[in-house]
């Protein structure tokens, strides 16, 4: 009796597991991980994503940097949408990714901006003036805008006039609080950030000319465990899409 | 040399601001200590539990506040400003205000149960043979307590050497100034150098385990001292 | 010199009123049981608690008047302190303790040197033991000297044997006997210990729930029919008589009443004639005679005169107060004697005394 009771429960254990299972591999989810400054276009795309194809999005949003480590450590991600191009390179380079499926699916705008309203001229003659304390910028040997924002203060002259200045957040976003908070009178950021529907949200800005720097371009690419994953391909496929195109670029982004 | 100059000069750093936030700590929480062992009053409960908030909040979280409140509109910041300090984010003066709130409960309270237990007996003792009370707390309360202060010691250094949140919101990264240990090594795993990233955290972790050491073993060498 | 002290404290299960006025020499024994207030009472001496009613006089300078919100914090009183634990500072050694204290004081004040101190109390071989290593007797010991080292003008003792085992107690009795003999200032001492009680204390204060409930000499408290204190199996009386004789042959000593030519002689070593011995005699071992009968093994027969007397906790005895010459006695007699021998208050009558216990 008591065997019996055992295997019925094993079994019915066994049989949980598998439905439970199957409802995650339900052929419609896929996994992706979002760099942070794509963050609210992608919830944006999701909501028409998952209308238009019946496919579930699950995002996780992050730092390039750390998803590489997470990626090259099992991390269960099918699609990775990165914040620059090299990161989804190198992946390319070392097997991780399904060949041929990586594309530039955004190119990010740096913007000069400050939280005050007027600061900021059109020309972002207030840099050259250098009356402010704190100018902020993101990590540039870890945040592709920060390694823009280094490049433009090259091609302006001003490296060594900004050295004192700077102050560095470990990615955009916190790059982005120290603006906003006003720590820093002055931030470099991503124009996603302070953009909504063709237009400045607050403050004053400075959009950088794009010849200033290398383009930002943010790559996706399809992960090895997404490779059999028809949502993933689904989802690739769809940013590619007119509908995705517009509301990226109505966030700032070039493409 | 497998430690650049910056990661030496980041080691000093942490290891200056560590030795300030303890020895400020030990200033500040000594007070605050005593009056949360002794104190009957029924503001006791609020300002234990505010002095323990720091081991509850991500330390992310402190430092965002830290960054609203230290900053030009935040009222601390207001204040600094009027003073003519300006604001002292971005500055080693603000790591060190920012590693004194948030190491605070490691080191009060092990002093806390240290005056707790030596209890008021001693005290009393002490007002019988002709102490006064500040005499009585220099001549008595302070050696009875020395394994509390070792450990708050300890264990405000400690902390403050591993603090990385905090710093990392209100620091801004800037060599010699604010860029300590934790921010570098994740600097360099951020930037995808391992190697480095490893060396420091190696060599950060050998520094404190030989501080440790030497600390615990000193304690257990000594008789009536615990 | 007089301790004068008037307090009123109030505990939300627990008030205290006393009025105390204490000699200002000898021994005064605070006595009753625990959590009668005894240890209060003291503390208010010693300044460490503070009564929300009080006037505290010692020795004409005035400690606390909380009608002129008057305090003087207690490291300002020249009183000596021993606690029930003797809570010496375990993070010294007993030298370092014991000149905690002597080293506060003004080097003009100091009047009892370490080496004083150390031999009064027989612990000059542990000057450089750390407490811990140290038995309970000889901590208590410790304590008491570092409290006499401040040189104080009132020794303040909390039951500093009641932490103590039998043997240790007795270990250290001697010691505060030695006190009481060699110290000229005022000790007030707290018991709930008839035994350290009969020992020590020349002046007996007795308090019960916040409230004193007699206080006097103490051959005259214990003699008083109006308190527990002579109901007990144990009654008694103390005595402090002098020496008078001493007889070889029988290794008798002949001991004088106070204030009077009556003697009593007990079983006891030579002693130098003059010098005082303190003695106690139980109220069951007094009988009654009517006439000086000599034909017993009875030593002591002494002459007496009824003062009171009163029933017993059990109704089949009696207790009769008497006045030998001045001395204050008590005898425990059944109810049946008592009716036989007709007692009453004034009568003559010979006290018989089968022994007499030698308290030290």
């Amino acid at each position: 009796m008591k065997m019996r009771a055992s295997r019925l429960a094993t079994t019915g254990l066994c049989a949980l597991l598998v439905a439970l299972n199957l409802g995650t591999a339900w052929a419609g989810e896929v996994q992706v991980a979002v760099a942070a400054n794509f963050t609210a276009p992608i919830q944006a795309i999701a909501k028409d994503f998952e209308q238009d194809t019946g496919h579930k999005l699950v995002s996780s949003f992050g730092a390039t940097g750390q998803f590489y480590t997470q990626i090259k450590n099992g991390a269960p991600f099918e699609v990775f949408l990165a914040a620059d191009d090299t990161t989804p390179a190198k992946l390319e380079a070392e097997g991780d990714t399904v060949k041929g499926s990586r594309f530039t699916y955004a190119i990010g705008t740096l913007a000069l901006w400050s939280a005050k309203e007027g600061y900021v001229d059109a020309k972002g003659q207030v840099l050259k003036d250098n009356q402010y304390q704190h100018l902020a910028i993101a990590n540039p040997k870890a945040a592709p805008y920060g390694l823009a924002a280094t490049q433009v203060l090259d091609k302006l002259k001003l490296t060594e006039a900004t050295k004192a200045k700077l102050v560095e957040g470990q990615n955009i976003t916190q790059t982005f609080q120290f603006a906003s908070t006003g720590n820093a009178e002055l931030g470099f950021v991503a124009l996603s950030q302070i953009y909504k529907d063709g237009k400045v949200t607050s403050g004053s800005a400075w959009i950088v000319p794009a010849e200033l720097h290398d383009p930002i371009k943010q790559d996706a690419v399809i992960l090895d465990k997404g490779k059999d994953n028809p949502a993933a391909k689904a989802l690739v496929d769809y940013l590619k899409g007119p509908k995705a195109t517009a509301i990226i670029k109505s966030y700032g982004y070039e493409l | 040399m497998p430690l650049s100059d910056p990661d030496l000069s980041a080691i000093w750093l942490t290891f200056k601001l560590a030795s300030l936030t303890t020895l400020i700590l030990l200033l500040v929480g000594t007070p605050i200590a005593w009056w949360l062992a002794r104190t009957r009053s029924r503001l006791r409960g609020p300002i234990g539990a505010v002095v323990a908030l720091p081991l509850v909040l991500p330390p992310t979280v402190i430092g965002f506040y830290l960054l609203l409140t230290l900053g030009p509109h935040g009222f601390i910041g207001q204040a600094t400003q009027a003073l003519g300090l300006g604001t002292v984010v971005f500055s080693f003066s603000g790591l060190v205000i920012g590693s004194v709130i948030y190491s605070m409960p490691f080191v009060v309270q092990p002093l806390q149960n240290a005056f707790a237990a030596i209890g008021n007996r001693p005290l009393e003792v002490a007002a019988t043979l002709r102490a006064s009370p500040w005499d009585s707390f220099f001549s008595v309360v302070l050696p009875q307590a020395r394994p509390g202060f070792i450990t708050a010691s300890i264990l405000g250094f400690a902390h403050t050497v591993g603090e990385f949140g905090v710093v990392l919101m209100i620091g801004g990264n800037i060599p010699d100034k604010t860029r300590v240990v934790s921010v570098q090594i994740y600097d360099h795993v951020e930037a995808m150098e391992y190697m480095q990233a490893h060396w420091l955290a190696g060599a950060m972790l050998v520094f404190s385990f030989l501080v440790l050491l030497a600390l615990y073993s000193n304690r257990q060498g000594k008789p009536g001292w615990s | 010199m007089t301790i004068e002290a008037r307090l009123q404290l109030d505990y939300p299960a627990f008030s205290l009123a006393v009025d105390l006025q204490l000699p200002g020499r000898g021994v005064s024994a605070l006595f009753g049981p625990s959590g009668s207030g005894k240890t209060s009472c003291l503390r208010c001496l010693a300044g460490l608690e503070k009564a929300g009613n009080a006037y505290i006089e010692v020795n004409g300078e005035v400690w606390q008047d909380s009608s002129r919100k008057l305090f003087v914090a207690p490291h300002k009183r020249p009183i000596g302190y021993v606690f029930q634990e003797a809570s010496l500072f375990e993070h010294l050694s007993v030298r370092g303790n014991l000149e905690f204290g002597w080293r506060r004081i003004p080097r003009n004040q100091r009047k009892v040197r370490l080496d004083q101190a150390c031999e009064l109390l027989g612990i000059g071989h542990l000057l450089d033991r750390q407490p811990l290593n140290l038995s309970g007797g000889e901590r208590q010991r410790v304590g008491i000297a570092r409290a006499l080292l401040t040189s104080p003008q009132l020794l303040l003792l909390d039951e500093p044997l009641a932490a103590l085992d039998s043997q240790r107690k007795s270990e250290i009795l001697p010691y505060l006997e030695r006190l009481h003999d060699e110290l000229e200032i005022p000790l007030v001492y707290i018991s709930h210990s008839q035994d350290e009680v009969a020992r020590l204390a020349d002046y007996l204060v007795l308090i019960e729930q916040g409230r004193v409930k007699a206080s006097g000499l103490i051959g005259e408290t214990l003699a008083r029919l109006d308190l527990p204190l002579a109901l007990g199996d144990d009654a008694g009386v103390i005595v402090e008589g002098r020496v008078c004789s001493f007889d070889p042959t029988y290794q008798l000593l002949g001991l004088k009443l106070p204030d009077s030519q009556l003697q009593v002689r007990v079983a006891h070593a030579q002693m130098a004639i003059g010098s005082r011995l303190r003695f106690k005699i139980q109220a069951r071992d007094v009988s009654l005679s009517l006439s000086a009968d000599s034909q017993s093994s009875i030593l002591n027969r002494l002459p007496v005169r009824v003062t009171g007397q009163r029933l017993a906790d059990n109704s089949a005895h009696v207790l009769v107060s008497l006045d030998a010459d001045g001395t204050p006695m008590l005898a425990r007699i059944t109810r049946y004697s008592c009716d036989q021998l007709g007692v009453h208050p004034g009568q003559a009558l010979w006290a018989q005394i089968k022994s007499v216990a030698v308290l030290a």
